[in-house]
C-alpha cells in the first residue's frame, strides 16, 4: 500500500533525525562547558560579546544558563554546572567553604543603584545612604518592587533592608516579581515604583524606562562579580578543564580589555569595570 | 500603539533581510516541535487507539488520566525532565540536558497526551457497528485497526494540529531543559521572553509575529489536507 510506504518513510526520517540529535550531543560532551550565571550578564549583552571569542579561541562550546545568582549556585551545588559567574559575595564564600567550588576569582564590578519614578514620592533623590532612602520609601508607603528570587541583587536588597531594621516582606507597598532584572525594571517602570538594580542592566534598558537614578555611590551598593569553578573532586562529571579554560579567559587581558570598553559606544559609559588580579577591598575607593 | 507598529515593521524587515539568526531560530523551532509532534503521534495514536478499542477494568480512570494529561502544564514537564536529565539524575548518563534532544523529549511529553486524548475520543465516536462490519468482511485485527484509524482521519489531523500548536507555543519547558542557549537551543518563544526582559519590545513583537505566521502556515497546510475532497 502506497500510504503505508509513506508512513514508513516518515518514521525512518524521524528515527534518523532523533539518533542524529542524540549522537551529536553525546560526542560533543567533553567540549561543552555549562556556565551558570546571572541574568544581568546576559541581559546587558556582555556575554554575547565574550563567549564567541572564547569559543573561537579554545574550541569549547559554552552553554550559558542565565538565572539569578541564587539559582546559579543551587545548580552548582548539584554539580550541574561547570563554572559560575555570579555576584552574591556572601553566598559565594559559603559556597566555596562548603567545598562546592574552587578558584574563586574577582572578575569585574559595577554598582547597584536605587531607581524610581521621576516624581519621586518618597523624596530620596540625592540621598547619600541607601538605608535612609529605603526607610523613606517605607515611611511613605511608596511602592517598591523586589526581585524576590535570591539573586545577587535580591541578596543586596535584603542586606539593605536588614540594616534599616524594617521587614518589608508582608507590607502592601512591597511586591516581589520573582523575575530577572530586565523584567523587574520594566514592571517598576510600569507601576511607577522604586527598585534596586545593577547599573549595567539599567543602562542597557534605560531608553525604554520611565525611571531615573535616585541614589548611587553608597559603599554598600558595590556589585562585585566573581567566577567560581565547580569542584571536580566533589563532582566527577564536571568538565574541569573547560571550566578552568573559561575562568582563565575571563581574567585574561583580552577579556578584561573587552569588559573595560563594553557599552561605551552604546551607552556612553562602561557597564562594568574589569578587576582581575585586584583585591575586593580596593574596589570601594573607585567610586 | 507605536510599539506594535514598530514591531510589525521590524518583523517585516527581519523577514525581507533574511536575518540569519532569526531564520535559524525559526527553522530550529520548527524542527524541534516537528520532531516532538511526530514522536507524540506515534505514541499517542497507537496507545490512544488501543485504549479506545480495548475493554479493561479501570478504563474510565485511564481515560480521565489521559484527558487530564491534555492540560499538562509545560513548566511541570520542564521541571521533571530537568531533574531526570541532570548529570547526577537517573538519566544523567545520557548527558543531554541543555540540548535540542532534551527539548524534543519535553515537548513530546507535552504533546503525547493531547494527541492521545483526541485520538481516543475520535476512535470512540466511530459507530460500534463499523467495527463489526470490518471484522465480518474478513479483515485481520491489524487491518481492522488501520481501517478504523483511517476512518477517524479528520479528527486525527486535528490532533496533529493541537499537538503541534501546543508545543510550538510553549515556553516553560523549553527554557528549563534547553536553557535558551544562543545558536543552539534558542527557539522563537524563549527568544521572545529574553528580548522582552532585555526591553527590546520591537524585536519581541517581531518574533511573536513570525511565530504566529509560522503556526498559521503549518495549520493551513494541515487544514488543506484535512478539508480536501476525499477520493471515492
Amino acid at each position: 500500500m502506497n500510504r503505508n510506504k509513506h508512513i514508513l518513510i516518515i518514521l525512518n526520517v524521524l528515527l534518523i533525525l532523533s539518533c542524529f540529535c542524540l549522537s551529536t550531543s553525546v560526542s560533543a560532551q567533553q567540549k561543552n562547558v555549562i556556565l551558570a550565571t546571572t541574568t544581568s550578564t546576559q541581559d546587558s549583552g556582555l556575554l554575547d560579546v565574550l563567549i564567541p571569542i572564547f569559543e573561537k579561541k579554545t574550541g569549547y562550546f559554552v552553554k550559558t544558563i542565565a538565572v539569578g545568582s541564587g539559582q546559579a549556585m543551587a545548580i552548582g551545588q548539584k554539580g550541574e554546572a561547570d563554572v559560575l559567574l555570579v555576584h552574591s559575595p556572601d553566598a559565594e564564600v559559603k559556597f566555596v567553604a562548603q567545598g562546592y567550588g574552587i578558584n574563586r576569582k574577582l572578575i569585574m564590578h559595577n554598582d547597584f543603584i536605587i531607581v524610581g519614578p521621576e516624581k519621586d514620592p518618597a523624596e530620596i533623590k540625592g540621598v547619600r545612604s541607601s538605608a535612609i532612602a529605603f526607610k523613606k520609601v517605607a515611611n511613605t508607603n511608596s511602592l517598591f518592587i523586589s526581585r524576590g528570587d535570591n539573586s545577587g541583587t535580591h541578596e543586596k536588597e535584603k542586606a539593605i533592608w536588614k540594616s534599616t531594621g524594617i521587614d518589608p516582606e508582608k507590607e502592601k507597598w512591597y511586591q516581589q516579581t520573582g523575575l530577572g532584572m530586565g523584567q523587574t525594571l520594566n514592571i517598576a517602570s510600569e507601576k511607577k515604583a522604586y527598585t534596586l538594580s545593577d547599573r549595567g542592566t539599567y543602562l542597557a534598558l534605560k531608553k525604554r524606562l520611565g525611571l531615573g537614578i535616585l541614589v548611587e555611590g553608597d559603599a554598600i551598593l558595590l556589585n562585585i562579580y566573581h567566577i567560581i569553578e565547580a569542584n571536580p573532586v566533589k563532582w566527577k562529571k564536571v568538565n574541569a578543564a573547560g571550566a578552568k579554560a573559561f575562568a582563565d579567559f575571563m581574567v585574561s587581558k583580552e577579556a578584561q580589555d573587552i569588559i573595560k570598553i563594553f557599552g561605551v559606544d552604546k551607552y556612553g559609559a562602561p557597564l562594568f569595570f574589569p578587576d582581575a588580579g585586584k583585591k575586593v577591598e580596593e574596589l570601594g575607593k573607585l567610586r | 500603539m507605536d510599539l506594535i507598529i514598530d514591531g510589525i515593521i521590524k518583523a517585516f524587515l527581519l523577514f525581507i533581510s533574511l536575518d540569519p539568526e532569526v531564520i535559524d531560530i525559526t527553522l530550529f523551532s520548527l524542527k524541534v516541535s516537528g520532531i516532538a509532534t511526530f514522536i507524540s503521534l506515534f505514541i499517542g495514536i497507537s496507545i490512544g487507539t488501543a485504549i479506545a478499542l480495548l475493554r479493561f477494568p479501570g478504563k474510565k480512570i485511564i481515560v480521565s488520566l489521559v484527558n487530564t494529561g491534555m492540560g499538562l502544564p509545560p513548566v511541570v514537564v520542564g521541571l521533571f525532565v530537568t531533574i531526570f536529565l541532570w548529570r547526577n539524575g537517573p538519566f544523567g548518563f545520557l548527558e543531554i540536558l541543555y540540548t535540542p534532544s532534551a527539548m524534543i523529549i519535553a515537548q513530546a511529553i507535552i504533546a503525547t497526551p493531547i494527541v492521545m486524548g483526541i485520538t481516543l475520543a475520535s476512535v470512540q465516536q466511530l459507530p460500534g457497528k463499523l467495527r463489526l462490519q470490518i471484522v465480518a468482511l474478513g479483515a485481520t485485527r491489524l487491518q481492522m485497526v488501520w481501517t478504523l484509524v483511517k476512518e477517524a482521519k479528520l479528527p486525527l489531523l486535528a490532533a496533529i494540529m493541537a499537538g503541534f500548536g501546543g508545543v510550538i507555543s510553549e515556553v516553560g519547558a523549553s527554557i528549563m531543559v534547553g536553557g535558551n542557549i544562543k545558536g543552539y537551543t534558542r527557539v522563537l518563544t524563549t527568544a521572545t521572553v529574553m528580548e522582552t526582559s532585555k526591553g527590546n519590545f520591537d524585536i519581541a513583537i517581531a518574533l511573536s509575529i513570525i511565530l504566529l505566521v509560522m503556526a498559521f502556515m503549518v495549520n493551513l497546510i494541515l487544514t488543506l489536507v484535512q478539508q480536501r475532497k476525499r477520493p471515492n
